[in-house]
């Protein structure tokens, strides 16, 4: 398993993960971030992605 | 093939996201980053924002994380290259130490423009790049500080909006009518002047400098137009220029940063491809497809990963002897995206917006959210919102490469 973590003092929505893991991130209808916790193996390289785009670099992605 | 050698000059952002790909399509050889700053790489954008008005942040806060690919890379820190010799395949450091390749990769990224007018060797004149420039800044942003600032572009509005928020007194000196004109035209630049005036920063709108007096430091600006503004620290963020001076001799094309094909491999003055060295991120100068065939330096936080990500890819691939050519034929279109704090004014944008000749408002009012779309003749070249996050993002789809 892949454990997502989001720092949520460093988020500031821009949900540029969203573009690249939709699966696993999203905006609400407040246009905040929300996200599911873990993904399969098989996620990482989408995951890792969605890591790097992130401007605040708020994304954790770990292997459990 | 394992004794190939892969040597990124720069340890960057850019330098970081083409190794990482590199590891990723297969290439396990030796990895050497060759940096002038002491730090392994980290991420600039908090620099003008939160590292800025946070006290006791450090690298350890915008460090990128590394991951396990790059266990065992060998880092070279503290060494400006100076030179590139692309015969014997050999980089010089400013330490005197030669570094051998067989596949470079050009990551040095951009160094601000000093101040355009003689600064008499006064103090208190600062710019911001890198770590060190802004825990330095950060220390004198305090409550009462006189903080000029010259230009509006992005840095020198976060600045602004880092240093009001400070209790800093903020004067913004500038060529344009309104902040940030260029990248975000009038209309967004309207409104970021007034929600800037709103926090107390004061701007000389089409001044320029004309001189600087001091005894040690800076003590007074003197605008073109006659004004003398009391200072007590003068930030210039006037731009950055390419880092490409060690390539002088290199025989490279670097008229505004590293020419690359679509590839990114460099392009040298006789037009000929290098297919040992790229180039990756803010200096690297290639054609974007989205938009037309003039190749460009783009300054956008996402585009050193884009441009990593596939110079890694392709360098694996030349490396191990396969097509790299093949690849890099294939299309290379990035959409640059951009963000902006200011206050409470979150900004996001996709595209070239710099390239429209007019903007329109689409949705909503500027003074609270916002979507306007950029346009070059009748073509769309970018969209920049305040809020309104999933309307902006809605126009991804739109920027697609013209079938020929």
């Amino acid at each position: 398993m892949i454990k997502i973590a989001v720092d949520r003092d460093k988020c500031q929505n821009y949900a540029q993960c969203v573009l690249e893991a939709p699966d696993v991130f999203r905006l609400n209808d407040d246009e905040k971030l929300e996200y599911t916790g873990d993904a399969e193996d098989d996620r990482l390289a989408d995951l890792e992605s969605a890591a790097d785009v992130c401007p605040m670099q708020a994304i954790l992605i770990t292997r459990a | 093939m394992a004794n190939q050698a892969l040597l990124i000059v720069g340890a960057s952002i850019a330098g970081l996201r083409t190794a990482e790909s590199a590891r990723r399509a297969g290439y396990k050889g030796p990895i050497t980053f060759v940096g002038a700053e002491t730090h392994r790489p980290y991420n600039r954008p908090p620099l003008s924002k939160g590292l800025l008005r946070t006290h006791g942040q450090g690298h350890e806060d915008v460090a990128f994380p590394l991951r396990s690919g790059l266990d065992g890379v060998d880092w070279v820190l503290g060494a400006p290259a100076v030179a590139l010799d692309r015969a014997a395949r050999i980089v010089r450091d400013a330490n005197g130490r030669d570094h051998q390749y067989d596949a470079l990769v050009i990551a040095t990224g951009l160094s601000p423009k000093p101040l355009p007018i003689p600064d008499h060797g006064l103090g208190g004149i600062r710019v911001l790049r890198t770590l060190e420039d802004a825990v330095g800044l950060r220390e004198v942003l305090t409550p009462g500080t006189r903080v000029v600032i010259l230009g509006s572009g992005f840095i020198g509005c976060e600045i602004a909006a880092t240093a009001a928020h400070a209790g800093a007194e903020v004067s913004i000196v500038t060529q344009s009518r309104v902040p940030l004109e260029r990248a975000l035209g009038p209309i967004l630049g309207a409104e970021l002047l007034r929600r800037h005036e709103a926090h107390g920063v004061r701007f000389y709108c089409g001044e320029s400098l004309f001189g600087v007096v001091g005894d040690t430091n800076v003590e007074r600006v003197i605008l073109t137009g006659g004004v003398v503004l009391e200072c007590d620290v003068l930030v210039v963020a006037v731009g950055s220029d390419p880092q490409t001076s060690w390539l002088q001799e290199s025989g490279l094309d670097i008229t505004d940063g590293v020419l690359v094909d679509s590839g990114l491999r460099a392009i040298t003055t006789e037009d000929d491809l290098d297919r040992r060295v790229v180039a990756v991120g803010d200096v690297a100068r290639y054609v974007n497809p989205l938009f037309d065939s003039i190749p460009r330096r783009v300054e956008h936080w996402n585009l050193p990963t884009e441009t990593g990500k596939r110079a890694g890819q392709i360098l694996a691939v030349q490396l191990a002897g396969g097509d790299a050519d093949a690849l890099a034929a294939t299309p290379f279109a990035p959409l640059p995206s951009f963000w902006s704090d200011q206050y409470d004014a979150n900004l996001l944008a996709f595209g070239m917006t710099y390239l429209a000749d007019r903007s329109e408002l689409v949705a909503g009012t500027p003074d609270t959210e916002c979507v306007t779309e950029y346009f070059r003749g009748e073509n769309l070249v970018g969209v920049c919102g305040i809020g309104m996050r999933s309307a902006v993002q809605s126009y991804r789809s739109r920027f697609v490469v013209p079938v020929a």
